[in-house]
């Protein structure tokens, strides 16, 4: 019989992981908590950098999926798992058990709650929205304020949830800086009159083409980039969003007047993952994500044996990254499965 | 006999202290300021006199408050201070009545029994020989308590108590030795000669039985007289020198003398008064919420008495006053923390003498002052004429849901008001002055006076405690300063505003600075059950807790400030409220990061009891008053 792998997350890093697995000769369980596979890919519009439509990757991991060996098992919650020996035995909410021989956790993230940041207003003025909000409004193709008028001025707020002692993340989530430059590129592209203007903390263009990118904002799309983070968000008596901010390369503090501003929410390790980790003593780190064993040599593994990391809810990942990660996790279970498990 | 060496030790001890007590008390008289000596002297031949008699009484003696909150702890001080009262009380009265002469020198009151050895074969002398052990029993009662205190806190219900000094154990150990060793002299000697009551005669006559009770004795006598003239001796260098000072503190307090913002006599007073009981320990939630257990009063206190290096202990602090609420001497903690604030900001040193320790001579002068102004960039104050004036503060601006309900509320109630920090105005002030900057924040005050000024308005509303606190404390208005809360229960009792009751279960947070620091309680609890179901917490009033966002503290780390706000509202939401009501921007803003209880401020919850109201209708007058609550329920 062939070993058994339960994956956990019917995520980008999910799917890549089942298919990547059943290929390899495994019978794989996936476990999803909603209806549909593909998290938070489904909600996205197109990716960075290359402005990729999102739904193209979507294809692609549904390809990958589909394969005899792979079970799949949606709208079911993971709550929590024994482990007994060899074996894993996981129970769903539908109080179901499943038993495997190895555990694959791609639970991903979640984003970042904006009304956390009350000064930002996000639940309190309705033209602050986040970038979640700015990519369904790019699927729908409906780029509008909530009044129906066309947004002549459009914040992007860098940073909201991460780097941020005050809501206990000091990490940066990574992607937010890139995901702001990407759309503010989309929304001149939709408003090419519109002025659109980037408040930011550090600029953190790491990722390949990324700087590309930044350059062609900068230069083809003449978005504004100001040093400084928003304080705080009013409306003024014409209804319109007036931002408090430091340009902190000036040394000045400005008001500007806005009628969009889109919060750059980070990413947090998801709440289900934070209660199954709680539940089942896998460790976590400072950040929350799951702790790696090693952080050069072990990404894939915690402080289970047995038990494997795959995507973002290890760290805040890319799509690319969240691929690879899935892949190599892939790699490691194969090699445990196959040399005794240990 | 009238005399032995033994009581030597004694008399230069009692001697001493009493030289001690009358030149310390001259000192602090006159550094006192002209109007407390003032205030002093009308004391004296005053009310105030009076009054500390009684205080003295229950709180010195008796320790009413510790036993109010404690029983067990408070019984401990009661026994040895109150006992140890009537022991040389009745010693006293003893003495004179059975002794050979009238009128006795201290020590044959205290060493009674060596005098008189064969005291007690009478009916009338038993039965007050049966009195003195009673008290002597009731004394090491407490003593057996302390002794175990001191090792197994628990035991009178502390979670933790007071570290002490190399000396503050050499006196306390003479304090220790004192009851048993008179307990040991008294029954030895009554055993010689049998005499002595239940405690003193049993123990004496068990004891000579099997041992050479009379040549014991006379050791026993003088360890006795030894351990009392080392704890006097020790007293004015150690904490118990708080036995003497509280009886001024209490005596000053009563004139009318408070800390106020500088160093004085008063406060040395009080910082000698502190009895390191520890019950501020229990209650510090940087103790039991952030596991920093050196800042507390007590370490405070002793920091100051020593001339530690005492930066870290004043400044990392919430300033939630919970241990002035606590304090069985009444110490006004905050006020004197802030003084150290002061003193450090201005990077002054002082040097310790033996007469005092906040009002020594300067070794550094004090750096000459640099009176630029710190805001000058700030633009000419200028306000609409209005009767109602809302000032949101800086806080307010970063809760914008608390804003725009109170922009709701005060438009429902058909006053003329204004918002005068709509654009973002100035600070109130306050935060510069918890961090010890008072000029600084004197030039923001002026600023926000003038605007205040300048509108004629007759109220101002605040919807920050902070600021509430220091408009009405430290700002010279010709206006009624109200917190929010206050104004709507204003609204309210006026009929101004009409309102639904919610179907909800709610919990409220007490701010500090609105509760204890300005004494504002049931306002806010009578807005809530006005519209919502008020359930208790077992943190209400003076006994709420502190969101862990203060200002007050500069030093906190973050992680530290989310334990504590994780603690807080764990026990807020203990019942699983519908939402967690509070009235400061501050702890809503804190308190809202650490539950999934859904947090909200007063202004919040009466702007949504509002919001499915029918169409007001707008009567300022006073005098046609409605039932609110009622007519809201029959909707």
């Amino acid at each position: 019989m062939n070993p058994h792998v339960i994956v956990i997350g019917g995520g980008t890093a999910g799917m890549e992981a089942a298919g990547r697995l059943a290929r390899a000769g495994m019978s794989v369980t996936l476990i999803e908590k909603g209806k549909d596979l593909g998290g938070h890919l489904r909600d996205w519009y197109h990716l960075f950098p290359d402005r990729r439509s999102s739904d193209e990757v979507l294809e692609y991991l549904k390809g990958q999926i589909s394969h005899q060996n792979i079970r799949l098992l949606t709208g079911q919650q993971v709550t929590g798992f024994i482990h007994k020996g060899n074996e894993f035995t996981v129970s769903t909410g539908n109080g179901d058990t499943i038993n495997g021989d190895a555990l694959l956790l791609a639970t991903g993230f979640d984003l970042f709650k904006s009304e956390r940041k009350e000064e930002y207003g996000y639940g309190i003025y309705e033209n602050v929205i986040t970038s979640a909000d700015l990519e369904a409004m790019f699927r729908k193709k409906e780029v509008k304020l909530v009044s129906g008028k066309k947004p002549e001025r459009i914040g992007f707020l860098h940073c909201v949830g991460s780097r941020d002692e005050k809501v206990g993340n000091i990490y940066c989530s990574k992607l937010c800086c890139v995901t702001a430059v990407k759309q503010a590129i989309e929304v001149k592209k939709i408003f090419p009159a519109s002025k659109v203007f980037c408040f930011y903390m550090d600029m953190r263009m790491g990722g390949a083409l990324y700087e590309e990118l930044y350059k062609e904002a900068q230069e083809k799309y003449s978005v504004g980039f100001i040093r400084g983070k928003v304080s705080e968000v009013a409306v003024n008596i014409n209804n319109r969003l007036v931002a408090k901010v430091e340009d902190t390369l000036v040394g000045r503090p400005l008001k500007m007047e806005l009628d969009m501003l889109v919060l750059m929410a980070g990413m947090e390790m998801s709440e289900d993952a934070v209660r199954l980790a709680k539940e089942t003593n896998l460790q976590m780190g400072e950040n929350r994500f799951f702790k790696p064993a090693d952080h050069h040599f072990g990404t894939n593994m915690g402080n289970v044996n047995g038990v494997f990391y795959a995507g973002a809810c290890t760290a805040p990942l890319n799509i690319t990254e969240t691929i690879s990660h899935a892949r190599s996790a892939v790699t490691e279970i194969v090699n445990y499965l196959n040399t005794g498990r240990k | 006999m009238n005399f032995d060496p033994f009581i030597i030790p004694f008399n230069i001890g009692l001697y001493f202290i009493l030289i001690y007590a009358v030149v310390r008390s001259v000192i602090w008289f006159r550094e006192l300021s002209r109007p407390d000596k003032l205030r002093l002297q009308r004391g004296f031949f005053g009310k105030a006199f009076g009054q500390s008699l009684k205080e003295i009484f229950l709180e010195s003696l008796i320790h009413r408050k510790i036993l109010k909150s404690n029983p067990r702890l408070g019984y401990m001080h009661m026994s040895l201070a109150f006992g140890w009262f009537l022991l040389i009380l009745f010693g006293t009265i003893e003495a004179d009545i059975f002794g050979e002469r009238h009128l006795n020198p201290p020590y044959k009151a205290i060493f009674f029994k060596f005098f008189s050895p064969d005291h007690g074969k009478t009916f009338f002398e038993a039965s007050y020989a049966f009195l003195m052990d009673l008290i002597l029993a009731f004394i090491l009662s407490g003593l057996v308590l302390a002794v175990t205190k001191r090792f197994f806190s628990r035991v009178v219900g502390m979670k933790k108590t007071t570290k002490l000094k190399p000396l503050d154990k050499v006196a306390l150990t003479s304090l220790w030795l004192i009851f048993p060793s008179r307990l040991i002299a008294e029954s030895l000697t009554s055993g010689a000669y049998g005499t002595g009551s239940f405690l003193t005669g049993n123990l004496g006559a068990a004891l000579a039985s099997f041992l050479p009770a009379n040549e014991l004795a006379y050791p026993f006598w003088w360890l006795y007289s030894l351990s009392l003239g080392t704890f006097f001796v020790l007293l004015p260098l150690t904490r118990y020198l708080h036995i003497p000072t509280e009886l001024f503190l209490i005596f000053m307090r009563n004139s009318g003398i408070r800390t106020g913002d500088k160093p004085g006599s008063f406060s040395e007073v009080e910082v000698h008064s502190c009895s390191s009981c520890g019950m501020c320990i229990d209650v510090c939630q940087l103790g039991f919420s952030a596991g920093i257990h050196t800042i507390q009063a007590t370490y405070l206190m002793k920091g100051i008495r020593n001339s530690d290096y005492i930066h870290d202990i004043a400044h990392n602090c919430l300033m939630c006053g919970r241990c002035d609420q606590i304090c069985p001497v009444g110490i006004e903690i905050s006020p004197i923390r802030m003084i150290v604030r002061r003193i450090e900001e201005n990077d002054r040193v002082y040097e310790n003498s033996w007469n005092g320790y906040f009002r020594n001579r300067l070794n550094v002068p004090a750096p000459k002052q640099d009176n630029k102004p710190s805001y000058d960039f700030l633009p000419a104050p200028v306000s609409k004429k209005a009767d109602v004036l809302y000032f949101a503060g800086c806080m307010t601006h970063l809760t914008p849901s608390i804003k725009k309900a109170m922009v709701k509320i005060l438009d429902a109630s058909g006053l003329n008001w204004s918002f005068i920090d709509e654009d973002g105005g100035a600070c109130c002030g306050r935060p510069l002055m918890l961090a010890g900057n008072d000029r600084e924040a004197r030039e923001l005050i002026n600023f926000n006076s003038q605007l205040i000024w300048k509108s004629g308005a007759h109220t101002l509303v605040t919807s920050c405690p902070i600021c509430y606190k220091v408009f009405r404390e430290s700002y010279y208005l010709d206006v009624e300063v109200l917190h929010h809360s206050q104004f709507i229960k204003n609204l309210i009792d006026e009929g101004l505003v009409n309102m639904n009751f919610l179907q909800k279960r709610v919990t409220y947070h007490t701010p500090c600075e609105l509760g204890r620091r300005s004494g504002v309680y049931e306002e806010p609890k009578e807005v809530i059950r006005h519209v919502a179901t008020l359930e208790p917490t077992g943190y209400d009033d003076e006994n709420s807790l502190c969101c862990g966002g203060s200002l007050g503290n500069i030093m906190l780390s973050h992680d530290k400030r989310r334990g504590i706000a994780e603690d807080v509202t764990a026990r807020l939401t203990a019942n699983d409220p519908d939402s967690l009501i509070t009235a400061c921007p501050l702890c809503k803003k804190t308190l809202a990061q650490a539950t999934s209880t859904r947090v909200v401020d007063i202004a919040e919850l009466v702007a949504e009891a509002i919001a499915d109201a029918p169409a007001l209708k707008k009567n300022p007058s006073r005098h046609k008053k409605k039932v609110v609550r009622e007519s809201a329920a029959s909707l």
